[in-house]
């Protein structure tokens, strides 16, 4: 407690500092021309980067050719989530400038632009035009996919499961499976879906991205049930596979920092401080074993969430929430970021930061809709319903 | 099918925190002073790359070389896609010098730039084009600051325009900011607030036979009350605006000096009553010399030159409510204790005693440049 206390002045002290820093650091102008002021993500020589190239001076020719602008844009929505680059959404968006307003453009700028949508947390609006791509093409397996992941994170389980149900006929054989499990582990048939997804599993052809997503959610799932050996074991499997994937890290990091196995978090994400959501997993385990470099993570993870803010979105809710309360120790902003956050997303982080904030404020009555949510849908979560319990024998 | 289906997997996670960086900003800061406005304009090099071309060797790296020799066509992109106008001109910009530096998502380009507008920047026509071609999702992140006020605005492909009011609404800040500096400079100058309290303490009070005794009405009370403070109001917003017009100037360690002997000699009167009819005469005369003080406190504050007259009618006003309230707290309790034997002797002698202590003390300190109290 006491240590805690000494690195909450530490951040606190730095975050001071460093912002004094923000406000008097005077632009430069560098002496040297050889200096490096920035590193792109994709060379010129890049195979990926010549083909966007192309693409686009395709495009300044024929603007209006929606097939050449649904391919870059697919293309630009590809590397955004390869390269974990926002700004690639941004750009197929504007490739998409022409029909992006339109009540109803064709299918595949609706699906395009739903994906869009959703990244920028915009679910209902999302959801409208999955609905029209729906209406045309019944039969459009992306669109129910990404139709049941916004309605699961919505916590609209009927519905996301009808969507997953859709998939059936459509989809490769392993899609439906693993859409449903997700839902129901979530929903009180955790030990049902685990068997599902193992089957699933060894008897399918799926891919090695296919395997990660069905082995994170495997993980996922176990964990949340107590069956700490499966979910090992998932975690260890997905990574073997050997694709790097970001939500699969942030997961197994998850899992190693409620074991309380530090180190390996380290380990697993030494190199990986330019994604939010994985520096702020390596710096709550440096903070966990008193290392200094949690000092001067914090605050840039403190400096990035302010020029989020200062843009005027707030996607970053869940992480800001949990860096205010696990790293700055501020139960009682933790908790107005846990509510605001909790109106857009019910998934189980999202509840457990709600009742978290709410258990160290001692603002009871504010935990009630993440409790409800937990009895209502009986969802299968050890480390929640001992929450929930707490919550309720304070109250 | 499963080749597309995987990238709808990809997007499954979306709600994941996987982002690396927030999406593309950039940061333009304007300062407007009458008719013209200094602006910084931050760019990220990445953006500038994806628009322009930076790398020009595709290593994949952007040096600081590449960059410098890329400042002509840096400055006309950027400035081509900024315009801000007044009401009936658009201001004319040219780029001062280009600098580095960095933000949360990386290196930035830094502009200074200089926009000249003909006339007073009254109402400014901020319309912003930048990157909205290449990235929908950009957004400019302004700040805006005139007379030490910022406001903040964003544009974004939906609001590419943004129409900023200057003056009225730092008029009105302005205002506010000098009334209220107005009413703490007479509550924490103490001497302005002895000096009134000496004068104030007899106005419950009529000299009768070289002896106090209380005042009959009220109305009479507050008659005596209203001609001082009137008079000491008139005096020193006089001198204050003659001094703040530059018209009279007096050295300020004799104008603090006469402030003190002022209040010594208010206080003397109380002991000593020669004039016991007409002190609004002497509320007056110190006044006017009470209103060089005030006068310095304002040229302290740094008086705007577009708004002088308004400064200085709003300094004045906080000044008269600052006063207004003191005399309010004031005269209804030293009316209730103006019959009780203790009022004469205790609050008028003894107040007086004191104010004339304390005012020797400045005035000795102030006359002399001695240093005796912490005050």
């Amino acid at each position: 407690m006491k240590n805690r206390r000494i690195i909450t002045t530490l951040i606190a002290l730095w975050l001071m500092c460093s912002s004094t820093a923000i406000v008097t650091a005077e632009p430069t102008r560098p002496t040297d021309d050889a200096e490096v002021l920035e590193r792109l993500v994709l060379k010129t020589t890049d195979p990926v980067s010549r083909e966007l190239r192309t693409l686009r001076q395709r495009l300044r020719q024929e603007p209006q050719n929606l097939e050449l602008a649904a391919q870059l844009a697919t293309r630009y929505i590809e590397q955004g989530r390869a390269e974990g680059d926002p700004r690639f959404l941004g750009q197929a968006q504007a490739v998409l400038g022409p029909w992006w307003d339109e009540p109803s453009p064709p299918p595949s700028v609706l699906l395009l632009r739903a994906m869009i949508r959703q990244n920028a947390h915009e679910f209902d609006r999302a959801l409208a035009d999955l609905d029209q791509v729906s209406a045309t093409q019944p039969f459009n397996a992306q669109a129910w996919l990404i139709r049941a992941s916004i309605l699961q994170v919505q916590g609209r389980y009927n519905e996301a499961r009808q969507a997953c149900q859709r998939l059936r006929h459509i989809a490769a054989r392993h899609i439906t499976p693993a859409c449903l499990a997700d839902i129901e582990g979530l929903t009180g048939h955790a030990t049902k879906s685990e068997e599902l997804l193992t089957t699933t599993l060894t008897n399918s052809t799926a891919s090695g991205r296919e395997r990660i997503w069905i082995l994170t959610i495997l993980g996922e799932l176990a964990a949340r049930v107590g069956n700490t050996q499966t979910a090992q074991q998932s975690y260890t499997d997905a990574l073997r596979i050997g694709v790097k994937d970001q939500y699969l890290l942030s997961a197994y990091a998850d899992f190693l920092l409620d074991q309380g196995r530090y180190r390996e978090v380290l380990s697993l994400l030494q190199s990986e401080t330019k994604p939010d959501g994985l520096l702020l997993r390596l710096t709550l385990a440096e903070q966990a074993l008193h290392l200094p470099a949690a000092t001067p993570h914090a605050a840039e993870l403190a400096s990035r969430f302010s020029a989020s803010r200062e843009r005027g979105t707030r996607v970053h809710l869940r992480e800001e929430a949990r860096f205010t309360l696990e790293l700055l120790h501020d139960p009682q902003t933790a908790l107005a970021l846990a509510q605001a956050n909790w109106k857009v997303q019910k998934e189980p982080w999202d509840a457990r930061l709600l009742l978290e904030s709410a258990f160290a404020t001692g603002h009871i009555s504010a935990a009630r809709p993440a409790i409800e949510w937990l009895t209502t849908n009986h969802v299968d979560d050890i480390r929640l319903k001992e929450l929930a319990r707490l919550i309720q024998e304070k109250s | 099918m499963t080749i597309r289906l995987v990238l709808a997997l990809w997007m499954l996670l979306a709600a994941a925190p996987a982002w690396a960086h927030k999406p593309s900003d950039s940061y333009l800061t304007l300062a407007v002073s009458d008719t013209h406005i200094e602006g910084q304009w931050d760019i990220a090099l990445r953006d500038l790359d994806d628009a322009i071309g930076l790398d020009d060797d595709g290593n994949g790296e952007i040096a600081w070389g590449e960059v410098r020799r890329k400042h002509a066509e840096i400055g006309t992109y950027a400035l081509s896609r900024l315009t801000l106008s007044t009401d009936t001109h658009v201001c004319k910009t040219q780029v001062l010098e280009q600098l580095i530096d960095s933000h949360t998502d990386g290196a930035y380009s830094v502009l200074r730039f200089r926009a000249d507008c003909d006339e007073t920047v009254q109402q400014l026509h901020a319309n912003y084009r930048l990157l909205f071609d290449i990235d929908a999702q950009h957004k400019g992140l302004l700040r805006l600051t005139q007379n030490g006020q910022t406001s903040t605005a964003i544009f974004s492909q939906d609001t590419p325009t943004q129409e900023l009011a200057l003056t009225d609404r730092s008029r009105w800040m302005q205002s506010r900011q000098f009334i209220h500096e107005g009413i703490w400079h007479i509550w924490l100058g103490f001497d302005h607030v002895l000096f009134l309290l000496a004068l104030l303490l007899p106005a419950v009070l009529v000299r009768m036979d070289d002896r106090w005794q209380a005042a009959g009405e009220f109305s009479s009370v507050c008659w005596n009350v209203v001609s001082i403070v009137t008079a000491f109001t008139l005096a020193h917003s006089l001198t204050l605006s003659l001094a703040a017009l530059d018209v009279v100037h007096l050295p300020s360690r004799l104008v603090e000096s006469t402030i003190a002997a002022s209040v010594v000699l208010a206080g003397l009167g109380n002991l000593y009553p020669m004039i016991t009819s007409r002190r609004w005469m002497v509320a007056f005369g110190f006044g006017l010399i009470h209103g060089f003080g005030f006068a310095a406190v304002l040229t302290d504050l740094g008086l705007p030159h577009d708004s002088l007259l308004l400064s200085l009618v709003s300094f004045n006003v906080g000044v008269e409510l600052g006063q207004l309230a003191i005399v309010m707290a004031f005269l209804p309790l030293a009316y209730l204790l103006r019959r009780s034997w203790s009022y004469p002797r205790l609050v008028l002698t003894g107040g007086s005693l004191a104010v004339i202590a304390i005012a020797l003390v400045w005035f000795t300190e102030r006359a002399f440049d001695l240093k005796l109290t912490p005050l």
